[in-house]
């Protein structure tokens, strides 16, 4: 058919249909009902919206796991690009962050791991240790190259008898901070269990006693002050998840 | 043979390059409200940009928008390529293009001498304009999914001189855009007859 033909057919077929629905197509047919959709600050501001962009959020979690090649590696920097001081940034102002005692503290695990003896922070310590120089992206557009040491966390989970066939690591935080993350990323070469921040034991506000380094995912994904590690196949969510960022959230 | 009982006089614009404007439109609008709502998060300009001129709330929100209607912006812009490229009317319609040619309808524009009788046809001005903003808009597809996706296609990000200046690079796509608009729609509004070209056809 040709576009004249096209137009005419449109036409035809909105003659058939009731008023409302007329309408309602020919204005999509125009291609106008999504200029509308701008103008009515009802729609953006509904329900409506809400649950479109909920459904597009879980359809770009989705792409995103297709799209996570398991062996593609996060860039390394220099040491001399690492950013000092580097920046803070937590869901409370800077000198809210939970202190936490080194020598009554362990890592507690739950959920599909093998041996759920908790971890000594001594004990984490000696693990076998790796060293990165990787980038930390903020959801909010900034970033900053750092320098982070731990244990990987793979090995970590290797170590303990976590089921690497799990669909979730949740990770829990002292400062009741909540997070997971897909059992890929998890087992990423460069997800790291950190306890060291630029050669030194990782700081309180860097997230003493350890964080989870993620260099894969967002910031928000990268959660401190953990203090337990659950391996599970119910989707746990997390803190900023629930107010509506994406949950895959990968780089 | 014709299955229709009349053929009516040909289109100045085609169905197709009519919808996929339009949706292309309001996906931009989406893109450049909910960015400048991203912006704000963490500027890298002075200041922050006024509310009005932003779509989500907050950052959030914002990036929900941002995330869903890149993929209407993306689709129907491959859509509007493909049809154009395969179809020769883009470059019927933009070709040929040279310095020359924009700076002759360009003064001429200036003086008031610049015809519009036969909206079909693109003269210097409109082509380096429309031909520029498809250019453009591609470079912010691109530095976006360099910024989005910075490890898992990191050969954008790279090409693209790493993140923070692919950041940049994003923004200044988005200024680049919103300077088109300006020309753009106060153009269609002093020639009311290309706006309702653009819309019904004719
Ligand atoms: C496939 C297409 C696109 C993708 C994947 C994409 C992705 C992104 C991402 C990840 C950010 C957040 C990073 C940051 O804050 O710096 C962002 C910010 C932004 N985007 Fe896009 N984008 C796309 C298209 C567009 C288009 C077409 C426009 C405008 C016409 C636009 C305008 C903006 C603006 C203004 C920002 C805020 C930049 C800033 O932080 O200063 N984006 N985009
Ligand atoms: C909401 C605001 C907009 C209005 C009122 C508008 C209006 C128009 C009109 C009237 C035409 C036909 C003009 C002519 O005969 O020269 C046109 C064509 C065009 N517009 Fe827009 N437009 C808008 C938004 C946009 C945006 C956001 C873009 C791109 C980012 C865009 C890109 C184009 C292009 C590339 C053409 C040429 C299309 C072709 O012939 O294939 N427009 N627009």
């Amino acid at each position: 058919m040709t576009d004249n033909e096209t137009s005419y057919v449109l036409k035809l077929a909105a003659g058939r249909l009731a008023p409302p629905t007329r309408r309602l197509f020919l204005r999509r047919a125009l291609g106008l009902g999504s200029l509308a959709m701008l103008a009515g600050c009802d729609v953006t501001d509904g329900a409506t919206a809400e649950r479109a962009l909920d459904a597009m959020s879980d359809f770009n979690d989705r792409v995103q796991a297709w799209l996570f090649d398991p062996h593609r590696l996060a860039r390394e920097y220099p040491a001399a690009m690492i950013a000092r001081p580097f920046p803070f940034n937590a869901f409370y102002a800077r000198g809210a962050s939970p202190t936490v005692d080194p020598g009554g503290f362990t890592l507690e695990l739950t959920g599909r791991i093998g041996n759920k003896t908790p971890w000594t922070l001594e004990q984490l310590h000696a693990l076998p240790r790796e060293t990165q120089i990787t980038r930390h992206i903020c959801i909010e557009g900034w970033s900053a190259i750092g320098k982070w040491s731990g244990v990987r966390f793979s090995h970590f989970l290797g170590r303990v008898g976590a089921d690497p066939r799990a669909r979730y690591v949740t990770l829990r935080c002292e400062d009741n901070y909540v997070t997971s993350i897909d059992m890929a990323t998890a087992l990423h070469p460069q997800t790291q269990l950190t306890f060291w921040f630029d050669d030194q034991l990782l700081p309180r506000d860097y997230g003493f006693p350890m964080k989870l380094r993620v260099p894969t995912k967002l910031g928000f994904k990268n959660p401190k002050h953990v203090v337990s590690i659950e391996v599970g196949n119910d989707y746990s969510g997390g803190y900023w998840e629930t107010y509506g960022y994406n949950w895959f959230s990968g780089l | 043979m014709s299955l229709l009982p009349s053929r009516p006089a040909a289109a100045i614009h085609p169905l197709a390059v009519r919808v996929s404007h339009w949706i292309n439109a309001a996906a931009t609008i989406v893109m450049i409200m909910s960015g400048l709502q991203i912006h704000n998060a963490h500027p890298i300009l002075p200041a922050p940009v006024p509310d009005a001129m932003t779509i989500g709330g907050w950052l959030g929100g914002a990036i929900r928008w941002h995330f869903a209607a890149m993929w209407v912006l993306a689709l129907n812009g491959a859509f509007y390529l493909v049809h154009g490229l395969s179809t020769g009317r883009l470059r019927r319609k933009l070709l040929p293009l040279s310095p020359a040619l924009v700076l002759r309808d360009l003064r001429r524009a200036l003086s008031g001498r610049l015809g519009h009788a036969d909206l079909s046809l693109y003269n210097g001005v409109q082509r380096f304009l429309y031909a520029g903003v498809i250019g453009v808009s591609a470079v912010a597809v691109l530095s976006g999914l360099a910024i989005w996706k910075p490890v898992q296609l990191g050969a954008v990000t790279a090409l693209m001189g790493d993140f923070d200046n692919a950041r940049l690079v994003h923004f200044a796509a988005m200024a680049a855009i919103v300077m088109f608009l300006a020309i753009h729609v106060s153009m269609s509004l002093i020639v009311p007859r290309s706006l309702k070209a653009m819309i019904s056809g004719r």
